[in-house]
């Protein structure tokens, strides 16, 4: 519990159970991700440095920094892939700080990765299969022993795996190998794969670099009519003017810190913002 | 204060690092242990110290042939299962050239037999009299030769059984180093003969039997041989390393090699030149393990690899010093397990000390440092 | 069999896909693995039979054969889920199947004084059966204990701590230490150097007898299959059509039938671990084992099941293997054997079930017993010539155009040689075949045809309605 101790901010010192009654329960059902003090070093380097923000349910939000500010890090740091330094990590409530990636994932947050990462000698069909949660026939003995039981639920998720690439418009591509996929259409392969695992939140580190105009459009799209029904998206993207226009809020980290965040005007007007963005490329 | 801050680091060790905790918890008791056998006449300082030294001996020739594991292990990025064959392919081809000189080229007995380094018993080593002091020029003539011999060896192999598949990913040369090894081998004890022969005569090497303390020590001039030899070439290697162009170009390859492609050092080259030394030494080492310990059998260097393993992931795969300094700590830890556990199991105590690192600190004692 | 017609460019059963194996296509596999057999016997009688070997002793090759297409078999079927599915670098397999005999040995040997070995350690004196759980339970054990903190390694890491593990079990077995003692009254050891005699019940008669069982209920009579069937009608009646006494080559016979039952099943039940979510997640992880993890699986529990089944398979083989050869000795089990696997499973293709199958039918016949087959057939046909003793006196008469001594010393060593072909034969399939002689198969991780469901096949891009 040193995380605990160590946190700066007055209203949130004292226990984690303290926390949760700082934050309220009307609190969790708006704010499914709740970051706080979060960092992460490597050596010597400080990839994250006391980061904090949250993310409203039923948005899209945009995260959004030069590169090497720590924002896939962060990523990493809240699904488990990294293990943070310090810092707090709360989702729909409860504290998932430091749980392994696939506690995280079966909490319903659930992570796509900057350069895609499709099991390449497995067919798209089978990647999506990997995905959802608690298959019976994940438990070895009902595998083999009971083939029927298995079976009845391998057709429901058969037929929601078509029915998802059908929705990315890559069901053509069902039977190929995912390593012969094309870059955006790896994109499109990662995000489909991630929502079969039903989550309720999605983090996306950049879904649209190496995606062409078309594709990126379409997959907009579908995240914008994924977002209506309810999921919760956190996206990572270095093209300022698509954040700017389709997300609802955006957080601007640099040098590890979270610089400022608000709505697209906000942020756009922010001199800070516009200082580390010119003054990283200059 | 003082104790205090003994037992405040203490509860940090235990917290933080347990697993080094533990360690040094056992090697406490280990040590209590032997001042036990000591108080309790059951072990004399002279046997410690004999095991000690014995392991030192194993470790100086598990260290030399471990540098060219260590080299091809981080430059080519697989781990060479065949490693150990080449030791003991060098060791036929040294000892085989030494047979024939010591044997003045079939005066002593068949040709045949003596390049056949006596299969099946028809040439006994002590017969012919060798050691360094008797017979030198056959002893050096055959070091040279294991040294040739096995750069020969280790340069063909790359040639016709790794390069080919380079580029394919440690894992498929891992598995076809496996395959080579075992061509190797059974090559050699298809030629060769399976039996296990004595190469110099027990008792004829010259040496010295100081008393220390409380019994005698021996150290023969095999042992002064191996030390001389060892030594020269491990400082060989150093200046190699660290002054020259080659070695500086070995050292950048190990540490990255897409890194060293792009910055133009001729890989193929610095391949070229790691199985060279790597063999080299290799070969060394088994024609001086062979002269030290006095016996020469098919199944030596095989044997002897997963110790050399131990040492260099010990010292850290691609650590030149490391595979060293490994190889001392693995070849004490063989001889002097006896202290404390059965000697059926001093081998299986080395292996243990390797799993356990493995499962610890993969990267190794000299980890963060590169090459050399 | 009513989906082979291929759908489009979806075919998604394996089993039912056009294979091709030495450049000879077969309609699927299982024609495939038959003729495999059946041209293997062919080839194993003709040769037999033009050199006129005896026909006890082809009967006999042909039994051996069978036995040991079986085990490799069932050995690179239980490596298969472990490096095929898993990715887990497993060169330690040796350790586990000496694990799996010594265990059974020491439980299931009768107790010390009773046997027929007296002078020797005793055992537990329980029934073969249960001697037989529990030596693939130990093999499972051993197994969870090295996964537990070698999961964490690189493959490469893996490889090496197994060995280590597997040399390790050898030295254990050979130590004087424990080689005897006295553990609850009980006079046990694991032999030392000299190794154990397994004088349990035969394993072929202890499964006719367990078989008898119903039988011996309705007869009233005490191993009714074996006395009366095996012995009584089986063995007396061919008996009465040959020369000698044929129980030991129908014993040999009998015992690879059972085995290939015993393949038979390894085989459902791995098919069935692979064609499930299971497998799908263990190929997930040996694709991208932080994906998997990122996906919501607990990659190492998946790990350490795949890890320990696969074990405990191999103890079951190792018992099966080592168990009906009357003793067994700690050098037995060097890393050769672990070699000859992976060489099996690499001949087939990792990843494939099928393909293990094949691969161990392949080692068996033609580089581990093919070569055996060949000294026994040309010595035969030479009258057992004497083979020079050393390599020196084999080639010093080429220089004099001389080369049959040369040629009787290979014929005489070809244990030795064997090995070396084994190593070449591993080396040029892992540069020309690595995804074995199959090629690259495209078995699909499902339990169910991955088809597009019918009710689904009219729905084009509009994608409206989804999951939840
Ligand atoms: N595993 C690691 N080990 C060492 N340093 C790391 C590691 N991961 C990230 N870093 C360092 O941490 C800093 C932040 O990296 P991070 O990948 O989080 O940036 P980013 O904002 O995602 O950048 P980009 O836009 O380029 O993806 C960088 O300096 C990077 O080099
Ligand atoms: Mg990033």
């Amino acid at each position: 519990m040193s995380e605990a101790e160590s946190r700066s901010e007055p209203a949130h010192t004292g226990t984690d159970e303290e926390l949760e009654t700082n934050r309220g329960t009307a609190d969790v059902n708006e704010i499914p991700l709740w970051v706080r003090n979060l960092r992460k070093t490597f050596g010597g380097i400080t990839a994250v440095d006391d980061a904090g923000f949250e993310v409203e349910r039923g948005t899209m939000t945009g995260l959004i920094g030069p590169n090497g500010a720590g924002k896939s890090t962060t990523f990493n740091c809240i699904t488990g892939v990294h293990t943070p330094d310090s810092g707090v990590v709360e989702f729909n409530g409860t504290d998932i700080t430091g749980l392994e990636p696939y506690e995280v994932a079966n909490r319903g947050l659930v992570r796509t990765f900057q350069i895609a990462r499709e099991l390449s000698e497995m067919t798209v069909l089978e990647n999506m299969l990997v995905a959802p949660k608690n298959q019976r026939g994940e438990k070895l003995w009902r595998s083999v022993l009971a083939r029927e039981d298995v079976n009845q639920q391998e057709y429901e998720l058969v037929e929601r795996a078509w029915e998802t690439l059908d929705f990315f418009d890559i069901d053509h591509l069902a039977e190929e190998y995912a390593g012969n996929l094309s870059g955006g259409q790896r994109k499109l392969l990662e995000l489909a794969r991630a929502l079969l695992t039903d989550p309720d939140m999605l983090l996306l580190d950049e879904p649209f670099a190496g995606v062409n105009p078309t594709l990126e459009e379409r997959l907009l799209e579908h995240i914008h009519d994924l977002r209506d029904q309810g999921y919760t998206f956190l996206i990572v993207e270095h093209d300022m003017d698509l954040i700017m226009q389709n997300c609802s809020k955006v957080i601007v980290m640099h040098q590890g810190n979270i610089l400022t965040e608000g709505t697209p005007d906000q942020v756009r007007n922010n001199e800070q913002v516009i200082e580390a963005y010119l003054g990283g490329e200059v | 204060m003082e104790t205090a801050n003994i037992a405040q680091n203490g509860r940090r060790l235990v917290t933080k690092n347990p697993m080094a905790a533990f360690l040094i918890v056992v090697g406490v008791v280990l040590i209590i242990d032997v001042v036990r056998q000591l108080a309790t006449g059951d072990i004399t300082f002279a046997r410690i110290l004999s095991l000690v030294w014995d392991g030192l001996m194993r470790g100086l020739v598990i260290g030399l042939a471990g540098i060219g594991l260590s080299m091809t292990y981080s430059i080519l990025n697989f781990a060479n299962f065949a490693h150990g064959d080449y030791i003991t392919a060098g060791a036929f081809a040294g000892w085989a050239t030494t047979y024939l000189i010591a044997g003045r080229f079939g005066a002593e007995s068949s040709i045949g037999s003596l390049l056949l380094v006596g299969a099946g018993g028809s040439v006994f080593g002590g017969a012919l009299g060798i050691n360094v002091v008797s017979t030198p020029l056959a002893v050096v003539a055959g070091l040279i030769v294991a040294c040739g011999f096995t750069i020969a060896l280790a340069l063909l192999m790359d040639r016709f059984v790794f390069k080919p598949i380079r580029g394919s990913g440690g894992i498929p040369l891992l598995i076809t180093s496996i395959g080579a090894a075992f061509a190797i081998r059974y090559m050699l004890r298809f030629v060769f003969d399976p039996g296990t022969r004595g190469t110099t005569a027990a008792g004829a090497v010259p040496d010295i039997r100081p008393t220390i303390i409380d019994g005698s020590v021996v150290f023969t001039m095999h042992d002064l041989a191996l030390i001389v030899v060892a030594g020269g070439l491990m400082l060989g290697v150093h200046l190699l390393l660290q002054r020259t162009k080659l070695g500086k170009a070995m050292r950048a390859m190990s540490d990255d090699q897409s890194l060293s492609r792009i910055t133009g050092i001729p890989t193929e080259r610095v391949i070229r030149a790691t199985w060279i030394i790597g063999g080299g030494l290799t070969g060394v080492s088994g024609f001086m393990f062979v002269l030290w310990k006095g016996t020469l059998s098919w199944n030596d260097g095989w044997l002897l690899l997963l110790l050399i393993f131990a040492a260099v992931i010990l010292g850290g795969i691609g650590s030149v010093y490391g595979a060293i300094v490994g190889g001392l700590v693995i070849g004490i830890v063989a001889s002097t397990a006896v202290i404390w556990i059965p000697s059926g199991f001093a081998r299986a105590a080395a292996f243990f000390v390797m799993i356990l690192f493995l499962i610890v600190r993969p990267q190794g004692i000299f980890a963060g440092r590169s090459t050399a | 069999m009513t989906d082979t017609e291929p759908d489009g460019e979806y075919a998604q059963r394996d089993d039912e896909e056009a294979v091709s194996l030495f450049g000879i296509t077969f309609p699927n596999d299982g024609t495939m693995l038959l003729a495999l057999l059946l041209t293997t016997y062919a080839l194993y009688m003709i040769a037999g039979f033009v050199i006129g070997f005896p026909v006890r002793g082809l009967v006999n090759q042909l039994g051996q054969l069978t036995f040991w297409i079986a085990l490799f078999a069932m050995s690179a079927l239980a490596l298969n889920l472990q490096w095929g599915y898993t990715g887990l670098f497993n060169i330690g397999i040796v350790g586990f199947m000496a694990t799996g005999v010594y265990v059974t040995a020491i439980l299931s040997k009768p107790v010390y004084g009773t046997g027929t070995s007296a002078a020797q350690v005793g055992g537990l004196g329980l029934p073969l059966s249960v001697g037989i759980v529990g030596g693939v339970l130990a093999a499972g054990l051993l197994g969870f204990l090295a996964a537990l903190p070698a999961l964490r390694l690189r493959a490469d890491y893996l490889a090496i701590v197994t060995i280590a593990l597997s040399e390790i079990v050898r030295f254990a077995l050979l130590s004087n230490t424990l080689s005897e003692g006295t553990v609850g009254g009980y006079t046990l050891g694991l032999g030392g150097g000299n190794g154990l005699i397994l004088d349990f019940t035969d394993p072929l008669e202890a499964l006719i007898r367990a078989l008898s069982l119903p039988f011996d209920l309705v007869t009233g009579q005490d191993g009714f299959l074996w006395t009366e069937i095996y012995i009584g009608i089986i063995v007396n009646g061919i008996s009465v059509f040959t020369p000698g006494n044929p129980k030991s080559v129908i014993d040999t016979f009998a015992y690879a039938a059972v085995l290939l039952l015993i393949l038979g099943g390894f085989y459902v039940l791995l098919r069935r671990t692979g064609n499930s979510p299971f497998g799908r997640v263990l190929k997930a992880i040996r694709e991208d084992e932080d994906v998997t993890n990122a996906l919501g699986k607990n990659t190492n529990q998946f790990k350490i099941k795949s890890f320990v089944v696969g074990c405990a398979l191999m103890g079951l083989i190792g018992i099966l293997w080592f168990g009906t050869q009357g003793s067994v000795t700690p050098n037995t089990f060097r890393p050769r054997i672990t070699f000859y696997i992976w060489i099996a499973l690499i001949i087939g293709g990792a990843g494939s079930n099928t393909g293990s199958v094949m691969g161990g039918a392949i080692f068996a016949a033609f580089l581990f017993q093919g070569p055996r087959y060949a000294k026994n057939v040309i010595e035969t046909v030479l009258g057992e010539p004497s083979a020079p003793s050393s390599f020196a006196q084999a080639v010093a008469p080429i220089l004099s155009a001389d080369i049959v001594p040369f040629f009787l010393y290979t014929v005489d060593n070809m244990r030795q040689l064997q090995l070396v072909l084994m190593g070449v034969v591993l080396i040029v399939l892992m540069h020309r075949r690595p995804d074995g002689l199959l090629g690259h198969r495209k078995e699909i991780a499902s339990s169910v045809p991955l088809d597009r469901p019918a009710s689904n096949k009219s729905l084009a891009s509009d994608g409206g309605e989804t999951d939840e």
